[in-house]
């Protein structure tokens, strides 16, 4: 099988995935059967075989609140390296991801390829909605810190556009404006926090069409902005009104049980699968496969999980699937959108809250 | 100041490490001093120290000492 990096981000048609991520996915499905008893637990009570899946669908999966529950590992206790958490609120339980070396470098070296194809492999000057006290604790990141952290390899004099409690820090801002009002820089935040901290302060205060050749990408969740009946739309309406008429805006879509694996908003508005990473929908009674054009859960496969069995996820998310394929901007792929969090679960913003 | 030894210089103050554990064979997310955050403070120093711009392969490939001195000569600096 091919080394992930010979694949094109965006370039594997239908069979080529399916040949490629099955292949890899029943690989890390033996893998974590040997190495994480309740995983082994898991599949022996769900009369799975372990590593035999024959379509991307049969793939066993995980829901994604057992990370809550369990602290699933596939990682010797002395070789772990990072344990990542959900933020989540205080009332409730964090998800907890355990990484090794080797599964954090290839979350990084992943998102890099996946990212640079929309941004191009120079860095970008990058102004960060947040604050900088963020990725202060070495020994856990929290959900954004790790987001905002996973992202600062794609910019250059990184700059944090927030204060702790969220007002903006205009010296900082301005300054950026200053140095960097002519050239193309990259804007990183999550959603909300976009809206409510960045876009909205910079319009009430004037500052408009300042940042006109800005890339952006935000992440995070809309259940805020929805409560304010902000759309997507919307929201890029705004922001290009504000920051400059041409800003390249791209949600993505990623969950801190599987960092480096998002999936990416195109010029379409749709979300893609890359090539190493894939999507399903399923009822969310039966968990039956869902077709083009139906909504249900989202399901989210990825070749990077090693240190833990997050490889096929199961997500407390309602998506639709919109096609494979054949989105008018080009790439290849499954492409979908994401409804909303499934109502009966507790809300878990992992990002958008604080 | 030799390149080399401003290469050394750079990353002890960046990681905040003794100059002496900077050694052609230290690997990136080996020791607490060197993970992802701290990483990024080494890229700026040593794009301030000698004047190049990293890309973005360039900072994910540079995963130890030796490989850093192989991606600055590749920007033309000597050691």
């Amino acid at each position: 099988m091919s080394d992930w990096k010979s694949l094109e981000v965006f370039g594997l048609a239908k069979e080529d995935k399916q040949a490629w991520l099955l292949d890899e996915l029943n690989r890390l499905t033996l893998h974590h059967q040997a190495s994480c008893q309740p995983y082994a637990n898991l599949l022996a009570g769900q009369g799975q075989q372990a590593g035999v899946a024959e379509s991307l669908d049969a793939v066993p999966l995980v829901a994604a609140r057992l990370f809550k529950m369990l602290r699933l590992s596939s990682t010797q206790p002395e070789d772990v390296f990072k344990t990542l958490t959900s933020s989540g609120t205080t009332s409730q339980v964090k998800s907890q991801i355990v990484l090794d070396r080797d599964t954090a470098a290839l979350q990084s070296k992943v998102l890099v390829s996946l990212l640079s194809s929309f941004t191009g492999k120079a860095r970008r000057p990058m102004l960060i909605i947040d604050h900088d006290g963020l990725t202060s604790n070495r020994e856990g990141f929290s959900a954004r810190g790790a987001g905002v952290q996973g992202l600062s390899f794609f910019g250059r004099d990184h700059t944090y556009a927030l204060n702790a409690d969220m007002t903006p820090n205009w010296q900082a801002i301005d300054d950026f404006i200053a140095k960097y009002s002519s050239e193309p820089v990259l804007i990183f935040g999550f959603t909300f926090m976009v809206w409510q901290h960045f876009i909205q302060p910079l319009k009430a205060s004037g500052r408009i069409d300042q940042l006109s050749q800005a890339l952006m990408f935000h992440s995070g969740g809309w259940k805020k902005l929805q409560d304010r009946a902000v759309s997507n739309d919307t929201f890029k309406t705004t922001v290009r009104q504000v920051l400059g008429k041409d800003v390249a805006i791209h949600n993505f879509y990623g969950m801190v049980e599987q960092i480096g694996s998002v999936f990416v908003e195109c010029e379409q508005g749709h979300l893609h699968a890359p090539s190493y990473a894939d999507v399903i929908i399923r009822d969310q009674e039966t968990l039956e496969v869902k077709k083009i054009g139906k909504s249900g859960l989202i399901q989210v496969l990825s070749f990077i999980p090693k240190s833990y069995p997050g490889h096929s996820i199961l997500t407390e998310d309602l998506g639709r699937l919109l096609g494979e394929d054949d989105c008018p901007c080009g790439r290849k792929g499954r492409y979908f959108e994401v409804l909303g969090r499934l109502p009966k679960t507790e809300v878990r913003g992992c990002s958008d809250v604080f | 100041m030799t390149n080399t030894d401003r290469l050394v210089a750079t990353f002890a103050s960046s990681l905040n490490i003794e100059a002496s554990q900077v050694v052609d064979g230290l690997e990136y997310n080996t020791i607490p001093q060197w993970d992802s955050v701290a990483h990024m403070v080494l890229v700026a120093a040593l794009e301030k120290e000698f004047d190049v711009m990293l890309d973005m392969d360039d900072i994910i490939e540079m995963s130890s000492v030796g490989i850093a001195k192989e991606i600055l000569t590749k920007h033309d600096v000597v050691f």
